[in-house]
């Protein structure tokens, strides 16, 4: 299996089996985490470099691991301790660090679009870890990881993604993906958290959780982001929790084995309620340690042949 | 090498390892992916058969110890490892189809020490082709087949293709 791709900048560049291929073989590296030595030489002597221009615990967390478990060197380099705080253009810290030699870049930006510019500059593959508002294609695929292993396969399931859409680069990776492998999406939340338009993705549009929830197999909750609460999206987080947290009482019509995600961070009681968040349906920390395998699998398929960097 | 001498060839291995590790205490079969599963599988069986005791099996994909991941073109299809039993202090049989260079074993042999430490590792392998490049010998061998380096020796079980055989082929002609 290989990836036409030297980068995985979005799942809208993937095709359907090469999002199976990864999803098999992240299968694979999940029982190299249950091991007491967590560590395969395979990335031995290769770099990976964590460029993170935005906050994460998880996700930059899940890449540091998931390279250190295949032996590559990693570096995690943050806005605030980089020479950008002295004014040096994004292009020029690629060129940089790429003067250095690394095997693979991981990027994070608040602008869309950030990873794309830096991939197509520099010969080392870019995977990019979350762009504005645009993709962040290992949570998506990490997402589908979880779903298939809760019901064997993708085709025919049907998921609702709630929350703000428009902001949300979980939601449009998401899409891309789960539409490619034969899911149905409908996507919930207030008006103005949703583009116009939206139906030309492929998915449909609701504004009702509960009629929502009771039609799905899955229902994935996004991140209400506090820092855009002065946007004037919704009037308070009172009115926003009453409409759309998850609660229990609003899963009363839904199917009984319904998975319920969340790509993290939670804000506990605005977008999920706590005993949902922590019931017997969530499967919000399987994400978390799929997460991992995942991205083992796509450093694995990247970095695993071809590169004349071997020793 | 058809399925006859193949399956008395695992008939004789299998006494050989319970002659050799004097029965079945503490002993384990571990395959390599592919063939070598469906050896240890078969050994595993035979076992069963003269001892009524069925004896621990893992499964081993070397994929991730490989030492030319770099250089091919095309990544090797990862599978799953699954050793569910620990190795420790156990006697540890390897199994593989073919011995060639030692590479494989080599990694299989990295692979298998990140499990634990086991007493003793053994080798089994259904054919031997000679042309070492490491230090490695078996301990079990089904059959010596001569070759030279650029001819591929091809064995066949019904469990992974139609029917049991060995089949050499000389890639000149």
């Amino acid at each position: 299996m290989n990836l036409v791709n030297k980068d995985i900048l979005g799942t809208e560049q993937l095709s359907r089996e090469e999002i199976e291929g990864i999803l098999d073989t992240a299968v694979s590296f999940k029982e190299v985490s249950t091991r007491q030595i967590k560590k395969v030489p395979t990335l031995r002597g290769r770099t990976i470099i964590n460029l993170f221009f935005e906050a994460s615990t998880r996700t930059r967390t899940s890449f540091e691991i998931a390279g250190k478990r295949l032996s590559a060197d990693v570096i995690n380099i943050s806005a605030s301790t980089s020479s950008t705080v002295k004014g040096e253009s994004l292009l020029d810290t690629a060129y940089n660090l790429e003067a250095m030699n690394p095997d693979l870049l991981i990027v994070r930006h608040s602008v869309s679009g950030a990873p794309h510019m830096i991939a197509s500059h520099i010969k080392c593959p870019v995977i990019n870890a979350g762009d504005g508002a645009h993709e962040h294609p290992t949570q998506a695929l990490l997402d589908l990881l979880t779903i298939r292993e809760h019901t064997q396969q993708l085709t025919g399931l049907k998921v609702a993604i709630v929350g703000d859409i428009a902001h949300s680069r979980v939601a449009r990776s998401n899409i891309h993906a789960m539409l490619k492998c034969g899911m149905e999406v409908i996507v919930v939340g207030p008006p103005t958290m949703i583009p116009i338009g939206m139906e030309c993705l492929g998915v449909r549009v609701l504004h009702n959780l509960e009629e929502a929830v009771s039609q799905v197999d899955v229902v994935m909750m996004l991140r209400i982001q506090l820092e855009r609460q002065n946007e004037g999206l919704f009037p308070s987080f009172r009115e926003y929790s009453n409409l759309f947290c998850l609660t229990a009482d609003k899963l009363k019509n839904s199917r009984k084995d319904i998975l319920i995600m969340h790509p993290g961070p939670v804000n506990r009681g605005i977008e999920i309620a706590l005993d949902v968040m922590e019931g017997p349906h969530s499967v919000i920390l399987d994400q978390v340690n799929n997460g991992v395998a995942l991205r083992m699998a796509l450093m694995y398929l990247l970095l695993g042949g071809s590169s004349e960097t071997d020793h | 090498m058809n399925a006859d001498e193949m399956n008395r060839a695992i008939t004789r291995i299998a006494h050989e390892i319970l002659e050799k590790n004097k029965g079945t205490q503490d002993l384990a079969l571990v395959g390599i992916r592919t063939r070598g599963v469906v050896l240890a599988n078969r050994l595993r069986d035979k076992i069963k058969d003269i001892e009524k005791t069925t004896i621990d099996l893992g499964i081993l994909d070397i994929t991730l110890y490989r030492d030319d991941l770099a250089t091919g073109k095309d990544k090797p299809v990862l599978r799953d490892t699954d050793i569910p039993f620990p190795i420790d202090g156990k006697k540890v049989v390897l199994c593989d189809d073919v011995l060639f260079t030692g590479r494989t074993i080599r990694a299989a042999i990295d692979a298998l020490v990140d499990f634990g430490r086991p007493a003793q590792v053994q080798l089994a392998v259904l054919i031997d082709r000679g042309h070492r490049e490491l230090p490695f010998r078996p301990d079990y061998v089904g059959k010596n087949i001569p070759t030279s380096k650029d001819m591929r020796v091809k064995v066949q079980m019904t469990e992974e293709d139609k029917e049991d055989q060995v089949i050499v082929i000389d890639s000149k002609g």
